[in-house]
């Protein structure tokens, strides 16, 4: 379980990080989803203690990351955005060192062939990691943060760089190590968040603009209370009339025909709005619940665009 | 603190650095032994040591300038302070695996040595207290160079200031022989790394100069320690 509280974190004057709270629960995968330059690795980089942050708190299984750092860290694996490879060790090695370096109190042979099994390294176990491509170094770094089984996983952007059949295996060995582990890992990739997490956290520019359950995700933030329309008729007569039906908040008129009305979710606004434009005489030709898709609202809330 | 030490001793050896670093050493040592001692026909090993002095300030600026600024530039440092370890156990790791590998580098003396003992009566008490004195000369040079590579992400960069301040200390008792004024000349003599290595190739085994040599070492492993972590506050 992973517990993050108002965090802040200026650079200089650019704050990255602002008032950030989160909570990942046991056997649960979070993805920390945003555009590039959102936030979400200097986040990811408080919460391992690679950073400090200006205010705000991190508690790992209870273990607070500033007060407590070495139980905490005990307790994390991370993969960086880039993984912290020493390019001149094999592979094999690598792993011998990172097992050494947290101080892991399995059989060590054992435990790491056994993640070199997961990861699907054993075939390059004494390769140089020079020598190895963008893929299987990735994997060397995901090795890496297995080693000890620590109850938390962070990731950062582990998909990037790969090609589709590696990213169809690095989402299907997240998916898995979500059955035992706490997760998070960021992505700014809203399909692979979808396909892999169970909650997912949404980030624009240092701030949290979403936290939801991801089959929740497209109500919360797709356009549950919207509705696109195409109306034929004077503007100002089709606003009017949608303005009448009971439960409608807003009528925009976006080009030309097309209107979005926000209305409030407890009420389905259909029979009324087809009522009062058919009374306008403002005949629909089309009409659509939600109006934007996954993407189309990932992009405007990143955005931080208007309504 | 163990693991990091192996790994630094790993990529030594797994790499040419070490074998290069070893050497170059060996290789001017040599030149230097042929030249002071073996063609002077003498069994004091003074002048030769005096020649190693510059030999070993221009030496370990190699050994250490990859030792902080690689890891940052590699970002390897974030395995490293993401993990259960404190800073100075990776501080600590990194010093010794760089003082064994001076140590290699001097253990060659002792070969010398035992190349004159075979010809002549030969004073080991000095010899052995001379190898002490660049033991602790070489761990404070050591020291201050890899406070230098934890300033920057650049090998290069820490190499040339880390040799650039070497040749400042070979030169700071003679600079002091320049300033008129009584007490700067005092003060200079003072820290000169120099002076406090002459007492132990005369066979002085100066308690002074011990706990010089450990303070300068001491402070500039603690001012690594808080470079490196300095950089997470920024």
């Amino acid at each position: 379980m992973v517990e993050v509280k108002h965090l802040s974190k200026h650079y200089g004057r650019v704050l990255a990080v602002d008032d950030i709270s989160f909570t990942a629960n046991p056997g649960e995968i979070l993805g920390l989803l945003g555009p590039n330059g959102a936030g979400k690795s200097t986040t990811l980089n408080i919460i391992t203690g690679y950073l400090s942050s200006s205010s705000g708190s991190v508690e790992i299984e209870g273990c607070d990351i500033l007060k407590n750092p070495k139980e905490a860290k005990a307790k994390l694996g991370y993969l960086p955005e880039q993984p912290p490879l020493y390019l001149e060790m094999t592979v094999k090695r690598y792993l011998e060192f990172i097992f050494d370096l947290k101080k892991v109190r399995l059989p060590k042979k054992e435990h790491i062939d056994e993640v070199m099994e997961i990861v699907k390294l054993s075939d390059v176990a004494g390769r140089v990691i020079r020598n190895l491509s963008k893929g299987y170094r990735q994997r060397v770094g995901l090795a890496g943060a297995l080693i000890g089984n620590p109850p938390v996983m962070i990731l950062d952007e582990p998909t990037v760089g790969l090609d589709p059949k590696q990213i169809i295996e690095t989402r299907k060995l997240i998916k898995t190590l979500g059955k035992k582990h706490t997760v998070i890992f960021s992505s700014h990739v809203l399909s692979e968040v979808s396909a892999i997490c169970d909650r997912v956290v949404l980030i624009s520019k240092g701030k949290i603009v979403a936290d939801s359950p991801i089959d929740k995700l497209s109500e919360v933030i797709s356009g549950a209370g919207m509705l696109s329309l195409e109306v034929e008729g004077a503007p100002s007569k089709v606003k009017a009339a949608l303005s009448s039906v009971d439960g409608v908040r807003k009528v925009v008129n976006t080009s030309g025909n097309q209107y979005t009305v926000y209305y409030h979710t407890d009420v389905d606004i259909r029979r009324g709005v087809f009522n009062a434009l058919a009374k306008a005489d403002c005949p629909i030709l089309s009409m659509t619940m939600g109006g934007l898709s996954l993407e189309e609202s990932f992009l405007k809330l990143t955005e931080g665009g208007e309504d | 603190m163990t693991a990091i030490l192996k790994r630094e001793l790993y990529s030594y050896f797994n790499t040419a650095v070490g074998y290069v670093v070893l050497a170059v050493f060996w290789f001017f040592s040599g030149l230097s032994f042929y030249t002071y001692c073996l063609l002077y026909n003498t069994s004091s090993m003074t002048m030769f040591f005096a020649s190693m002095f510059m030999m070993i300030l221009l030496i370990t600026p190699l050994i250490t300038m990859r030792s902080f600024s690689e890891e940052r530039r590699q970002k390897t440092e974030q395995a490293l302070l993401t993990s259960p370890v404190n800073l100075f156990e990776i501080v600590i790791g990194k010093f010794l695996a760089a003082l064994i590998l001076f140590l290699l580098c001097v253990l060659i003396f002792v070969l010398y040595a035992i190349i004159i003992a075979g010809f002549t009566a030969f004073d080991w008490a000095v010899f052995f207290s001379t190898i002490l004195g660049l033991l602790l000369l070489g761990s404070a040079v050591i020291a201050i160079d890899m406070f230098i590579s934890s300033l920057t992400e650049s090998q290069i960069i820490a190499a040339t200031v880390s040799i650039g301040i070497g040749i400042l200390i070979e030169r700071l008792s003679s600079i002091a022989n320049y300033i008129n004024t009584g007490w700067v000349t005092d003060f200079i003599n003072k820290i000169s790394f120099d002076k406090h290595f002459s007492n132990f190739s005369t066979g002085i085994i100066s308690l002074p100069s011990i706990v010089y040599f450990l303070s300068v070492t001491g402070l500039f492993l603690f001012l690594t320690a808080r470079a490196f972590e300095k950089r997470r506050f920024n």
